[in-house]
């Protein structure tokens, strides 16, 4: 059992209280830009061949896949990660046997159905906060071989495209990177427009980038 | 708001978003459980919602309304019983301010492994800091309990 820094994250708490407004601020500021940042499918409409433009479709979706909002809860060991710097997750919980936390210690002990903001940076939440199951894990991989990963039934749920398609497009757990409270910076674009851009990488073939 | 804490219900006049720790110690006065950090980094607030344990500081009431509660006070079972008895027969407590909470864990942990390995009751109770370091005693009353358990 290790002690985490207490002491720091009551620091960090108040030191937040204390830059509320400036933080609260900047995350908005954030949220625009990050919108305008994650380019839908007429952006790549201009290249014509459609396994490049394919291939540069599924880079772009990249920017949110690879984002450590969601890369955090992809990982390849048993331990969740946390923040911008992907820092390994306070308390040092454990996926467990279902990916939603160890016996008497599972994701809901603390991850209420929905953001929590009343304590320092909160608690997120979601109703069916959990760990993507090993053999989805993302961390320290390439983009390509992320994309490969996500085509491969064996590894990716039995998902075909269409249940992709609609996963990203739709889930509300994919949704909470848009919607991660406190001052978490979202990922980029909207999730609507995430689907977008990956149905469209679907349908031109699914080509993974080359490394 | 309404919430039904040990078996019997109350009517909390507060916002919905008010953490469950604060109904039960300020306004039911039930100080069993304690308030470490208020932000799900201790684990001293631990109590039960529908038989899983929660941290009742970023619990917002509206979520614990409609479920039944238990805290440390209203707590009983074999399981409950058989940590009580090993908690009790080394001593594990120092200055005690984290315990309700570790029983609470310990509790929730043998009612789903009643043998757990010491890997099981390290994952279980990673997140129940306590500053006196009992935790080699905790590790041990955690395994006498769950030995009474199974003979
Ligand atoms: S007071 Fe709730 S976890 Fe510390
Ligand atoms: S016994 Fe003192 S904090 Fe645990």
């Amino acid at each position: 059992m290790r002690m985490p820094a207490v002491v720091n994250i009551v620091r960090t708490a108040s030191l937040a209280a204390v830059l509320g407004v400036a933080l609260l601020g900047n995350a908005q500021a954030t949220e625009i830009d990050a919108d305008q940042q994650l380019k839908g499918p007429e952006a790549f409409e201009h290249i014509e061949d459609e396994t490049e433009r394919s291939r540069a479709m599924f880079k772009e979706a990249g920017k949110v896949i690879q984002h450590p909002r969601c890369v955090n809860c992809h990982p390849v060991s048993d331990t969740p990660r946390q923040g911008m710097d992907m820092r390994p997750h306070e308390p040092p919980v454990v996926r467990g046997p279902d990916n939603h936390g160890a016996p008497g210690m599972v994701c809901s002990t603390c991850h209420q159905p929905e953001n929590v903001d009343s304590a320092g940076n909160g608690v997120p939440g979601n109703p069916n906060w959990h760990l993507a199951p090993r053999s989805m894990a993302w961390y320290g991989k390439s983009l390509a071989e992320i994309c490969t990963q996500i085509k491969d039934q064996d590894r990716n749920g039995g998902m075909d495209m269409d249940e992709l398609i609609h996963h990203m497009a739709e889930d509300s757990l994919v949704g909470w990177g848009w919607n991660p409270g406190g001052d978490r910076t979202p990922v980029p674009g909207t999730q609507e427009k995430f689907g977008e851009l990956f149905a469209a990488w679907a349908h031109s073939g699914a080509h993974c980038p080359a490394e | 708001m309404k919430i039904t804490v040990n078996g019997s219900s109350h009517e909390i006049d507060a916002p919905d978003d008010m953490p469950l720790l604060w109904a039960i110690r300020d306004r039911l006065k039930l100080t069993g459980t304690k308030y470490g950090c208020g932000v799900a980094q201790c684990g001293a607030c631990t109590v039960m919602v529908d038989g899983q344990p929660k941290r009742s500081c970023v619990t917002p009431l509206k979520f614990a309304a409609g479920h039944d509660i238990t805290t440390i006070e209203g707590m009983d079972g074999a399981e409950f019983e058989a940590i009580q008895t090993a908690w009790r027969a080394i001593d594990v407590p120092q200055c005690g301010f984290c315990q309700s909470g570790q029983v609470m864990t310990a509790t929730a942990l043998l009612k789903e492994k009643p043998a757990p390995s010491d890997t099981d009751i390290d994952n279980a109770l990673a997140g129940n800091i306590c500053r006196c370091a009992t935790y080699v005693r905790i590790r041990q009353a955690v395994r006498d309990a769950a030995d009474t358990l199974e003979a």
